[in-house]
């Protein structure tokens, strides 16, 4: 049994070509096609201008931590250290403190997430009974010049805002 | 560092409006060397692929040699055994020279909180910006480039950075 084999035309032997100087001009010519296409009309650029333009972040998408709260703006934390033991990275310090409302008998008077630590697994979320801890916030970039500032406290965490509406959270993101 | 005229002129005239110019050069010129030992590097090709596009700072010029960068991210776990390597090829750059470091292994050791793991690069060399996430996403790698430019601005040729640095290596 035969091989098939199949002759290739072989290309680039006619003089011209063999030049090089017009194809390295027909290439430059394609080359600058795209550049000045793109140069008078960078609409269609594949680039997302990204300090003026953000991008879409999901509901679902783990961004920084934040403690909720109940209606009257008391922290939902009971302190049960779920997360903290939870955590694969031991990036929470938590310090419980007698509460007084009545709601329960344990709340956090100190809350601290090292976030260069934490590596955004979501496990304290999971782990929380209270939804006291979500990551929400849609904040997707953390950066600091100092290691101490991205060490957040229970103020800081209490302050951010969810960046989702409730209906959103729960249904995941469309 | 200050070497030669402008160390001799001090603080004048002429050395602040150098400094102006370049800073302004040293602004949009980083050349980043990326230090990638694990997957915070993926992350920071995707930022400097089309989609984030790094050249729009003026930091494309990715070099795979600290002879010609002046931006060293470092980009995944440090073990003790890899950190005299780092250390040395921070020494390999050119002064003056900014260091990211990039997700938690590189900043603080992250999960890896054992035997063999460095607990944060900024016991080995000068870190200028953290980026916290595991891996960060490519828009923060552009918000500590952004830093990092904003630092330049404020910075002097007369000045020797990270001067009196002591690490472990040290």
């Amino acid at each position: 049994m035969s091989i098939k084999v199949r002759v290739v035309e072989r290309k680039g032997r006619t003089f011209l070509e063999q030049l090089y100087l017009v194809e390295v001009v027909k290439g430059m010519t394609v080359t600058l096609g795209h550049f000045f296409r793109n140069l008078l009309d960078n609409s269609r650029l594949y680039v997302r201008h990204y300090p003026e333009v953000k991008p879409e972040i999901s509901p679902r998408w783990r961004g920084r931590h934040r403690l909720t709260r109940h209606e009257d703006g008391s922290v939902k934390c009971v302190a049960c250290f779920m997360c903290q033991t939870n955590c694969p990275s031991n990036c929470i310090m938590i310090e419980a403190g007698e509460r007084f409302d009545g709601r329960s008998e344990k709340m956090p008077v100190k809350f601290d997430i090292d976030l260069l630590e934490c590596i955004y697994c979501g496990y304290c979320v999971e782990a929380c009974p209270m939804d006291a801890i979500r990551m929400d916030t849609g904040i997707f970039s953390v950066t600091s010049n100092s290691r101490e500032s991205l060490l957040i406290g229970l103020e800081q965490l209490m302050e951010t805002p969810g960046g989702f509406s409730e209906v959103d959270y729960h249904k995941g993101g469309g | 560092m200050a070497l030669g005229l402008e160390a001799r002129l001090g603080d004048s005239v002429l050395t602040t409006k150098l400094d102006e110019i370049i800073n302004w050069g040293r602004q949009y010129s980083l050349w980043p060397m990326v230090f990638g030992t694990a997957c915070c590097a993926i992350e920071f090709m995707s930022a400097a692929a089309s989609q984030h596009d790094i050249s729009r700072f003026g930091a494309e010029v990715v070099r795979f040699s600290p002879r010609q960068a002046d931006l060293m991210l470092v980009c995944g776990t440090i073990s003790y055994k890899q950190a005299p390597i780092l250390k040395r090829i921070y020494e390999q750059m050119p002064h003056p020279r900014w260091v990211v470091a990039m997700g938690a292994c590189a900043s603080s050791g992250g999960i890896y909180d054992n035997y063999c793991t460095v607990q944060g690069i900024d016991t080995v060399i000068p870190v200028d910006v953290y980026i916290s996430g595991c891996p960060p996403r490519p828009e923060a790698v552009l918000d500590a480039l952004i830093a990092i430019q904003n630092k330049i601005q404020t910075e002097s040729v007369l000045e020797d950075r990270h001067k009196d640095f002591k690490g472990i290596l040290d």
